[in-house]
């Protein structure tokens, strides 16, 4: 059984339709991503999978379970949560502070320590600028504390919106790292990606996205070898 | 009408010849506008607070605000007929709890993403609602009550009411509490989370509707406050009684920045001291309102976001 199962998924913006009825699955222990140029619907995908925009149609099932209307504070307290495109990052509050409001959804408070330490082993730079006003760190700085935090309510599926965007080569590459090392450490990735190259490098499957339409699916390795793929995303 | 009218805290002076005597009373006229100052300020700075945490974390004005003073005054009015003053403040702060939490789930949760401009009509119009309710449940007339009678003492020769300074003294808990509770708090936090990101917030686990039901039950509670400073200081009520220190609280708010704990504090201080100097001052004392006014329009032009309010980057 598929650990995220979305059918037939429907979007719309007032009376635009940004989903025509989208199907994907996850199986645990996956890496998989969503690939689409903008405007694909992506974003769209992520954040009605989640619950925080409404689906006109289709259904979301999680480890089996109907989720289709559950409000998305329930839905990341069955264990799913998501690093938000732009970070979105609470500016005012400490680097501490946000990684406490990433457990916010964790009733039992003894692991805090724990988990807090590990994700300041995780990114020792975090650990650095623990007391520092969360806006004033970097962008990169910014995107390993949005993963930080998400890490916070120990997902067991974690789904990353454009992780890379906006960051130096340099930082990209890091983050794929630290993406394949999540993942390695028992956390079911779902990745939404630009960079078509370097994410169907790390996943074990991926779909394409055009105009709110799943076009083609396949390995990672497949995908990256498909001449539409190559075209259209890789860069010839 | 302003709160400061309502105040008797004058200076008791012979009206003295000598260059000491006048100088001793400049000293205590001082005193007097100090202390008025911190009391109306306080009671502005109270409302306030229900403003500007709503209008944080809902991103919404509550016009009614102010009428659930009214509605607090009339609770302690009504437990007063057939009880004790403690009773009748806790009953008070009960009632104005569940009014907040009332309209907010009627009126204003239904209408969350609707624009803003149907949120502040609708706001204005439970404001009329709560008003004409109790003038059909009350009738017009004003209605006298005494809760509590604290008394005067002589401060280096000036009287002071005694209840000026327990004003004063509640105030200064009341938002040192508050500060306390926004920052170290998992609820006080998640405040701060839903302020600044709703969607965010919900990637945490936060209820966003929860959330904003306390705020709007602790704005609620701090309304009741204001509504029994307002009655020790003037024993009557009307359903009109909210209304003027609504606006002036709310104007207290923009001008410390809405949004800002701090900044409703110190709008609401600022508009207490204006407030007591003008009436102090028998040329400009008729025109106390609109210099207040005024001044909120000045700090528009000069400061948008007020003293202590945060310009916030637009998200894209």
């Amino acid at each position: 059984m598929a650990l995220l199962e979305v059918k037939n998924l429907e979007v719309y913006y007032g009376v635009i339709c940004a989903l025509k009825g989208i199907s994907f699955e996850v199986n645990r222990g996956e890496i998989v991503t969503l690939i689409g140029a903008n405007g694909a619907g992506k974003t769209t995908t992520m954040q009605s999978v989640v619950g925080l925009i409404p689906k006109r149609g289709g259904q979301v099932l999680y480890n089996g379970k109907e989720i289709t209307h559950t409000p998305c504070h329930k839905i990341v307290r069955l264990g799913m949560t998501q690093v938000p495109e732009g970070r979105r990052i609470f500016q005012e509050l400490t680097v501490y502070e946000n990684l406490l409001m990433g457990a916010y959804s964790v009733k039992d408070s003894s692991g805090f320590k724990n988990d807090i330490e590990a994700v300041y082993t995780r990114f020792p730079r975090l650990a650095e600028r623990r007391n520092q006003i969360a806006g004033t760190l970097s962008g990169g700085e910014q995107q390993m504390l949005a993963m930080g935090r998400a890490l916070m309510s120990h997902p067991d599926l974690l789904m990353l919106d454009e992780p890379s965007m906006g960051l130096s080569p340099l930082l990209v590459d890091q983050v794929f790292e630290i993406i394949k090392d999540i993942n390695r450490d028992g956390t079911t990735i779902l990745l939404v990606e630009q960079n078509a190259g370097k994410s169907l490098a790390i996943s074990d499957r991926a779909y394409v996205l055009e105009n709110g339409r799943i076009v083609l699916s396949g390995t990672g390795k497949e995908l990256s070898e498909s001449e539409m793929v190559r075209k259209a995303y890789l860069g010839g | 009408m302003n709160i400061s009218n309502l105040l008797d805290c004058s200076v008791m002076s012979g009206g003295g010849a000598s260059f000491g005597d006048k100088l001793a009373d400049i000293g205590r006229e001082l005193i007097t506008i100090i202390i008025n100052g911190l009391s109306v300020g306080g009671i502005y700075a109270m409302i306030a607070l229900g403003y500007t945490m709503v209008y944080g974390i809902a991103k919404m004005l509550n016009f009614a605000h102010g009428d659930i003073i009214m509605v607090g005054a009339y609770a302690i009015y009504v437990v007063m007929l057939i009880s004790n003053p403690i009773v009748a403040i806790l009953c008070s702060i009960v009632v104005c709890i569940l009014m907040g939490v009332l309209i907010e789930k009627v009126a204003y949760k239904p209408l969350r993403g609707a624009s803003p401009l149907a949120v502040l009509i609708t706001a204005i119009g439970v404001s009329y609602l709560l008003q004409s309710l109790a003038q059909i449940i009350f009738g017009s007339d004003p209605k006298f009550v005494v809760v509590y009678d604290f008394g005067a003492i002589n401060i280096l020769g000036v009287r002071i009411q005694v209840f000026t300074l327990v004003t004063l003294a509640v105030t200064v808990v009341v938002m040192v509490a508050l500060t306390l509770f926004v920052k170290m708090t998992r609820i006080g936090r998640a405040m701060i989370a839903v302020s600044e990101d709703k969607g965010a917030a919900q990637l945490m686990g936060i209820n966003v509707n929860n959330i904003i039901t306390v705020t709007f039950a602790i704005g609620s509670s701090l309304a009741a406050v204001a509504g029994l400073f307002y009655l020790l200081k003037a024993p009557t009520v009307s359903n009109t009684l909210g209304a003027m220190p609504g606006i002036k609280a709310f104007t207290a708010a923009v001008i410390g920045g809405i949004g800002s704990i701090p900044g409703a504090m110190l709008g609401g201080l600022l508009l207490g001291f204006v407030e007591c100097i003008a009436a102090k001052i028998t040329v400009i004392a008729p025109y106390t309102d609109a210099i207040e006014f005024s001044i909120l329009i000045i700090i528009l032009l000069v400061r948008p976001t007020g003293f202590l309010g945060k310009k916030r980057r637009e998200k894209v």
